[in-house]
C-alpha cells in the first residue's frame, strides 16, 4: 500500500485516503476554439506513460479534500516528493543534485 | 516438430518419458527479419503463427525482454467470453471465441478450453436494465447470452448464495455458454512451439531498446539488448510497455498502464463448475483443473509498471467474495501477483497501422486481452500480411482518438474489463 504525503495537511497518510487524478500538468487549453482535431486528441486522450519518473495529481479525498501534486516513480512506485497544485513542475534533477 | 498423440504418449512411457524433444529452439537473432513482432506473449506468439500458417510469411522473429508467455498472458485468470455490447466489439471478441473451438486441433497442443460458461451477476435495478440490453445486442450479433432468475442461477452455480438478505443479493444473472477458460500457458506455449515449427525464430531475453526509423520515417528495424535487427515490418504487441517502445518511434499513444491483480486460493476439490463475475461488487472467480479458486480483483487507480499492486483492492475483491460465496470464507489464498495492463480511453483496443510506415500496433486490450489471444494474433497477422487491417479490426485504429469514432465499452460496462 502506497504512503502519501499530502502538502496540505503535512502528513504522510495511508493509500486509501486519496484518489488518483491522472497525469499532473496536462493544461487546459487557452483558447479551446482554435484546437485542431489532433490537439483535442493530445488534450484528451495522449497520455506520456512513461516508465520512471511520472508528475501526477492526487486527491486527499478523506481527508481536507483538495487536489495536489506528486512525482512518482512508476517502477518501484517510490514517492519522491509531493507538492501543492499551481505550483511549477519542479526540477527532480536539480532537487537530487542539491540534497546531494 | 514431433506430433502429439496418444501413439506417442504411449510410446514415450515404454521408455520412461527420457526421449521428449524440446518443444521449440531457443533462437538467436539473425541479421535481417521480413517481419519482426516485439512482445512473445500469446498475441504476439498467436500472430506470428497465422503469419507462417495463413500467409506464408516465415521469416519472423518474435522477441522478448523477458521469457515467453511471462507477461500478461502467465497473470491473467483465463477467463473467455465474447458478451461485448457493441457490433465492433462483439464481431472482434466473438472472432476470437471461434478460433478457440478448435484451437488444440489447430496447434496440436491442449489449450484446455473449457465451455463451462461465464456468469454474470445482476445485483439491483440498473445491472438488470444493462445486462438485458447486452443479452439483446448479443443475440441481434449472433453472440450467445441469456437471462436466468436468481433461482437458475443457483442451479447452474450451487455455491452462490441468493439470499434476499444477502448484502449484495442476486437479482438475476447473464449467462453465456460458449464462454469459459482456457490454459494460458499452453496457449502461449501452443503457439510458440507451432509458429516454431514452421520457422519462426523465438527470441527470449532480449529487451528491444527502440525501433529504428529511416531518413524517410520508414521503419528499418529494432535496436535491442543482442543489437540491432534489420526488418521492413514491426509489429508491437507489448501490452503494458507498449508506450515505452512506441515512444521510441517518436509515437503518443492513448494509453494508460495500470497494475491488474489477481490472487489463487489453496487447491481444494472441484465445487465450483463455471466462472462468475459480479461488476457491481467488482469480483470473478473461477477454479482451475489444479482445484485453485482463480479470483481476479481490479486495476490500481494510479499508472504503475511495478508488476504487483496495493493490498486495498485484494481486501475488497476478498470481501466481496466472502458476501456472495460464503461457502468460501474460511478459504486460505495462497499467492497474489500484478501483471501491467494498458489501459485505453475507450476500453477497446487499438489494433492496425500507425502512421509510421511499417509499424503496426496491437495493443489496449486493459483488462481483457486473454480472451481475444486468438483473435488478436490472426487479425495482427492479416493486418501486418496485407498491409490493411482486416474488416474486424478495421473499426480498431489509433485514428478514432483524432475523429471522435470511439468504440465505448467502458460508458457501456461502467466498469473496467
Amino acid at each position: 500500500m502506497l504512503l502519501i504525503h499530502c502538502p496540505y495537511c503535512d502528513e504522510t497518510l495511508p493509500e486509501p485516503e486519496f484518489t488518483y487524478a491522472g497525469e499532473a500538468h496536462v493544461a487546459r487549453p487557452a483558447d479551446p476554439m482554435a484546437l485542431s482535431d489532433e490537439e483535442w486528441r493530445d488534450f484528451l486522450f495522449v497520455r506520456s506513460n512513461p516508465r520512471g519518473t511520472h508528475y501526477e495529481r492526487w486527491r486527499h479525498i478523506n481527508g481536507c479534500g483538495r487536489f495536489f501534486n506528486a512525482i512518482r516513480d512508476t517502477v518501484t512506485d517510490k514517492f519522491a516528493m509531493t507538492y501543492r497544485a499551481g505550483e511549477p513542475r519542479p526540477n527532480l534533477d536539480a532537487l537530487k543534485e542539491a540534497a546531494e | 516438430m514431433t506430433q502429439y498423440s496418444a501413439f506417442a504418449l504411449l510410446k514415450n512411457a515404454l521408455s520412461g518419458h527420457k526421449n521428449w524433444r524440446e518443444q521449440w529452439p531457443d533462437a538467436q537473432p539473425k541479421a535481417e527479419y521480413d517481419v519482426i513482432i516485439v512482445g512473445a506473449g500469446g498475441h504476439g506468439l498467436g500472430a506470428a503463427y497465422y503469419l507462417a500458417k495463413e500467409h506464408g510469411i516465415t521469416n519472423v522473429a518474435v522477441i522478448d525482454k523477458g521469457w515467453l508467455g511471462g507477461g500478461n498472458t502467465g497473470r491473467n485468470t483465463t477467463i473467455i467470453r465474447s458478451n461485448y455490447l457493441y457490433d465492433e466489439s462483439a464481431r472482434l471478441y466473438d472472432h476470437a471465441l471461434d478460433l478457440w473451438e478448435d484451437l488444440s486441433q489447430d496447434l496440436n497442443y491442449n489449450v484446455m478450453y473449457s465451455k463451462r460458461g461465464v456468469m454474470m451477476l445482476a445485483h439491483n435495478v440498473h445491472d438488470v436494465q444493462s445486462f438485458k440490453r447486452h443479452i439483446h445486442s448479443n443475440r441481434l450479433n449472433g453472440v450467445d447470452n441469456r437471462w436466468l432468475s436468481p433461482e437458475d442461477a443457483k442451479v447452474f452455480c450451487p455455491p452462490l448464495n441468493i439470499s434476499r438478505d444477502a448484502r449484495y443479493p442476486v437479482v438475476g444473472a447473464a449467462l453465456q455458454m460458449r464462454a469459459g477458460t482456457a490454459r494460458h500457458d499452453a496457449v502461449a506455449w501452443g503457439y510458440a512451439r507451432a509458429a516454431a515449427a514452421r520457422g519462426v525464430d523465438i527470441i527470449q531475453n532480449c529487451p528491444v531498446i527502440a525501433i529504428r526509423r529511416g531518413p524517410d520515417g520508414a521503419v528499418q528495424g529494432v535496436d535491442t539488448a543482442k543489437g540491432f535487427i534489420r526488418a521492413k515490418k514491426v509489429a508491437v504487441s507489448a501490452a503494458g510497455n507498449t508506450s515505452v517502445v512506441m515512444q521510441s518511434a517518436g509515437l503518443r499513444m492513448p494509453l494508460e498502464s495500470y497494475p491488474l491483480q489477481a490472487l489463487v486460493s489453496e487447491p481444494i476439490k472441484p465445487v465450483f463448475p463455471c466462472v462468475v463475475m459480479s461488476n457491481t461488487v467488482h469480483a470473478y472467480i473461477s477454479q482451475s483443473d489444479k482445484g485453485e479458486l482463480v479470483i481476479g480483483s481490479g486495476t490500481d487507480q494510479y499508472v504503475s509498471y511495478s508488476q504487483r499492486g496495493g493490498l486495498p483492492l485484494i481486501e475488497h475483491t476478498v470481501a466481496a467474495i466472502c458476501e456472495v460465496f460464503p461457502i468460501f470464507s474460511r478459504m486460505r489464498m495462497l499467492r497474489k501477483w500484478g501483471g501491467i495492463v494498458d489501459v485505453t480511453p475507450d476500453r477497446s483496443p487499438i489494433l492496425g497501422k500507425m502512421p509510421v510506415k511499417g509499424l503496426y500496433v496491437n495493443c489496449g486490450w486493459g483488462t481483457g486481452g486473454f480472451k481475444a489471444t486468438p483473435g488478436a494474433g490472426h487479425l495482427l497477422a492479416w493486418t501486418v500480411a496485407k498491409d490493411e487491417p482486416h474488416p474486424i479490426n478495421a473499426p480498431f485504429t489509433l485514428e478514432r482518438f483524432t475523429t471522435g469514432r470511439l468504440i465505448d465499452e467502458a460508458a457501456a460496462a461502467a466498469v473496467a474489463h
